[in-house]
């Protein structure tokens, strides 16, 4: 296991420098000056000159490839071109909005996309199952940012026109001191990405669980006179949901990452919002940053579903 | 008073293609501490028939009356019946692997048959639980106890589902296909065991399966089924010594085992009928060889003999003995003279283990093979799952490459050619494979597959390969007219004939046949084993014939070559492997295939009584 562990983690670590070497040389071919970004647009030829000579700009592209990984294998993302803030910092300031933002995100979606998944499989083709289904298809085929658009106009702005606020229209709140608030500005960016989310959960649950419903172990639980709601929840929930981890971890580590549009629409200042910013601003240490968070979270995300299925599964073990 | 009795039962089960009568009006009485013997081939019902009125099947539609312990199965509420499965009647099914839930251990999956009807402490019950692990063999059973299924062998998590299913001590146990998917020297001990159990236990048993060997080792009574009918019914012993039923007679005669110098095995011809449509008269009268005018158009009766045996049949004595073929038997074994096809030497097979982190290691798999195999000549392949046979195969056909040693077709060394040497030699060696379903690509005509190999080596197309084709699905026993359908309209035993037709197209030097007929039932079997037999004599073919089955392979064989862990342990001519084995090996092998009777032509019975068959 622990060799496993290193070898997972050496092949992490490959992955990384491969992405940050990509990142880079990327930005080295597009166009725009970056000391003039930094600068603005009054600045004289001779200050260009003095803030490329400071950021490195004017030596041979090898010597800045290696000098950036040099200081990211010591924690250093360097500075955005913005506003001189150190990229981790500016990262670390955005990702209590994004963590929250997923954390509430997965329990809900979990929470209403898996019982949809046990309910239409275990009435396959009765009423339920087709409001499963039904539920399931408007869920994929809703557009995150038509949903978040239309949440907002009638649990926020509907509400205010009639004098009251029923939701607030985004912003983030911290966690602490008060989690009522955080919970309150949460909700709607929460059930906008729970929303298509829980149709994926409940359609692959229902198709895992229809599949694990036939196997031959289920009928001998049947044949043990174990009681049917037990022959579900636990026979076959138990062998439904060991697949769904993988599914999981690619979808956590991908909202980490940055939850673009929900960020947008609700006006959340995390990773994402972030990402964006750095785009429009060509803010080159920033996009790195942000890409190589990404990155990372997919990676890791990896390793630990890797570990978790090992612990769920016996036979992989 | 018997343990379990049907009386007039009958399932329907409703499908999109409409309602399949998977059994009708069937009776049946079990007497307590009996082994009760249900024989049928697929289809015929006897699965169903007792996972219906156990209710494991909540959409078939069930009448009649099945009386267990003085009550009414078919009337109980479900949780009454819940109440009863497990605790009064245990199962066991046919594939322990999958059958056995592979998240949870061993122990816990029997504790908790013991949890939901009983109210133990956790201890007592696994304390129970390891008991019974170590009466049915399980050795070290309380460490054991915490393992996962797929840490046993085969033969192991069987012993387990035996263990699972006494643990409440039922009156009576469901056995349903219990050997069939483990090899053949673990059958014979499960069988033992249950044997043994019954005796300790004093628990009844039905044994359900294809096997009538099996059937005629254990059973005190049996049950004939056959496309939903109880065929016959009664003692086992008169039965298996004559039968009173030409279906029973015919499905005995075309067991394999029954070998006879210079015999074809006497097979059932055409298939199982489709159990969408009731026919009027018998359900067996279009393969029977004893038909009469009134078994096309009325319901046989049932008829009950002097010895107890009763049948669903117009014969009034037992079926005649069907003429036996005669087949030219005499150059069997002469090919010394012959040219080598295949010559195969040294040939070892081993792949790494372990990887970049792991320590390196080697996994032999075969171990200096050494055989060849004359023009016209068949060499038998015989070994357990797991012993390298379907390996050493498909080194043979080229697809893998030998880790040393050298596989020469017709002279030609495969491994030395590049790769258009190799496809031009791949022609020479063609594959026919075990599972008839899975081999061909459903979703393409038959035609096409059959004409594959004349499209892929630009040997013939257009109306020349439909031309050929069709001789070939001729040559096979197929008809031609059926060139442009699916092979889901097919039957096993003809999808078989489709996957030869296909081995055939190219007129290979050699083709292989890998366990042909496992997947088949024992009257398409022998169908196909005469099928192989006759092209063979007729085209001058040579076959490398793969099975399990030594009954099987002694029909086809010239020479016989007994493969364990990777190895030959004994290659000899056909008849020595069975009258002289060398290895120990191949005496065990020998030793743990139960041989069905061979029936008698005339019984002395006498016809007691006539019932007319009441449909429900």
């Amino acid at each position: 296991m622990i060799r496993f562990l290193a070898g997972r983690l050496a092949f992490a670590a490959l992955i990384l420098f491969a992405l940050s070497t990509f990142v880079f040389v990327l930005f080295f071919i597009a166009p725009g000056d970056p000391a003039r970004l930094v600068a603005g647009d009054k600045a004289t030829e001779t200050q260009l000159i003095q803030i490329r000579a400071n950021l490195g700009l004017d030596r041979p592209i090898h010597e800045q490839y290696l000098a950036f990984l040099g200081r990211a294998a010591q924690g250093d993302l360097g500075y955005s071109y913005r506003n001189q803030q150190p990229v981790l910092t500016l990262i670390a300031n955005r990702l209590p909005a994004t963590i929250s933002l997923v954390i509430g995100g997965v329990i809900l979606w979990l929470s209403v996309g898996i019982p949809i998944g046990i309910m239409s499989a275990r009435n396959a083709g009765g009423w339920r199952d087709r409001l499963g289904q039904g539920f399931i298809l408007v869920g994929l085929s809703f557009p995150t940012f038509v949903l978040g658009m239309v949440s907002l106009y009638v649990f926020y702005f509907l509400p205010r026109q009639a004098g009251f606020t029923l939701f607030p229209a985004g912003g983030f709140k911290p966690f602490w001191p008060n989690p009522a608030i955080w919970a309150w500005h949460m909700a709607l960016p929460w059930a906008t990405v729970a929303l298509t989310t829980a149709a994926v959960y409940a359609r692959l649950t229902r198709g895992q669980m229809l599949e694990v419903m036939s196997e031959d172990y289920i009928r001998t639980a049947r044949a043990k006179g174990v009681p049917e709601h037990k022959v579900v929840y636990k026979h076959g929930l138990r062998a439904t949901l060991t697949p769904l981890v993988t599914q999981l971890g690619a979808d956590i580590a991908f909202l980490l990452g940055g939850a673009i549009v929900i960020e947008q629409v609700y006006g959340l200042q995390g990773v994402g919002a972030l990402a964006i910013q750095a785009v429009n601003n060509q803010d080159r240490p920033v996009i790195i940053g942000v890409v190589l968070l990404g990155g990372f979270f997919i990676v890791i995300s990896n390793i630990i579903v890797d570990i978790i299925y090992s612990l769920l599964d016996p036979r992989v073990r | 008073m018997p343990v379990l009795e049907a009386r007039a039962l009958t399932v329907s089960i409703p499908t999109e293609d409409g309602i399949i009568h998977a059994v009708q009006n069937v009776s049946f009485a079990i007497e307590a501490g009996e082994v009760f013997g249900v024989a049928g081939e697929s289809g015929s019902g006897k699965s169903v028939m007792m996972q219906a009125i156990l209710g494991l099947l909540p959409n078939a539609e069930i009448s009649g009356e099945v009386l267990f312990e003085g009550q009414d199965l078919l009337k109980l509420p479900p949780r009454t019946l819940r109440q009863m499965r497990g605790a009064r009647i245990g199962m066991i099914f046919q594939d322990p692997l999958s059958s056995l839930h592979p998240y949870y251990t061993i122990g816990s999956q029997i504790t908790e048959a013991i949890a939901v009807h009983e109210k133990v402490s956790p201890a007592a019950a696994r304390s129970r639980a390891i008991e019974m692990l170590a009466k049915v063999g399980i050795a070290n059973a309380s460490e054991r106890f915490d393992s996962f299924p797929h840490q046993f062998s085969g033969g192991m998590r069987q012993r387990v589902m035996i263990a699972m299913a006494l643990i409440l001590n039922p009156a009576l146990i469901i056995a349903d296909e219990p050997t069939t998917a483990l090899d053949v020297t673990v059958q014979a001990q499960i069988v033992d065991l249950l044997g043994k159990m019954r005796d300790e236990f004093g628990t009844t048993v039905v044994m359900i399966t294809h096997d009538l060997g099996l059937l005629a080792s254990i059973a005190d009574r049996i049950m004939v089924m056959y496309a939903g009918n109880r065929m016959e019914y009664g003692p086992a012993a008169p039965i298996f010594a004559a039968p009173a039923h030409p279906y029973t007679a015919g499905l005995l005669r075309s067991s394999p085992a029954h070998y006879a110098a210079g015999a074809e095995v006497i097979a059932i011809p055409g298939r199982p009928p489709s159990l969408l449509h009731k026919p009027a008269g018998c359900v067996f009268a279009p393969r029977c060889a004893n038909a009469l005018a009134s078994c096309q158009t009325e319901h046989p009766p049932i008829r009950r003999f002097s010895d107890g045996v009763q049948t669903l049949c117009w014969l009034e004595a037992g079926p005649a003995a069907p003429a036996v073929r005669q087949i030219d038997d005499t150059g069997r074994g002469s090919h010394e003279t012959a040219p080598v096809v295949l010559d195969v030497r040294d040939v070892e097979l081993s792949f790494p283990t372990g990887g970049l982190f792991g320590r390196a290691g080697k996994f032999q798999v075969l171990k200096d093979i050494n055989l060849s195999v004359r023009r016209g000549e068949t060499l038998g392949l015989v070994g357990e799952s797991g012993c390298g046979k379907s390996t050493l195969a498909r080194v043979i056909a080229g697809l893998i490459a030998p880790s040393s040693g050298t596989v020469l077709l017709d002279g030609i060394e495969m491994s030395s050619l590049d790769p258009a040497g190799w496809r031009e030699t791949r022609k020479h060696v063609q594959l026919v494979f075990q599972d008839p379903f899975g081999s061909l690509n459903p979703r393409r005509r038959v035609g096409a597959i059959i004409g594959d190999p004349f499209r892929i080596h630009g040997v013939a197309a257009g109306a020349e390969r439909k031309r050929r084709v069709q001789e070939l699905m001729e040559l096979v026993g197929l008809n031609p007219e059926h060139y442009n359908r699916f092979p889901s309209e097919f039957s096993g035993g003809q999808r078989q004939r489709i996957g030869i037709a296909r081995a055939l197209a190219l007129n290979p030097g050699l083709i292989i046949f890998d366990e042909p007929v496992s997947a088949l039932d024992v009257s398409i079997q022998a169908q196909i084993l005469n099928l192989m037999r006759d092209l063979q004599q007729r085209l001058g073919l040579t076959y490398l014939f793969i099975s399990h089955d030594l009954a099987v392979v002694r029909q086809v064989c010239d020479r016989i070559a007994v493969m364990d862990k990777g190895q030959i342990v004994e290659l000899a001519a056909a008849e020595d492997i069975y009258t002289r084995p060398q290895h120990a090996y191949t005496r065990t092998l020998l030793a743990a295939s139960v041989v069905p009777p061979k029936p008698q032509d005339s019984s002395d019975r006498q016809l007691v009584e006539t019932t007319q068959w009441v449909a429900a």
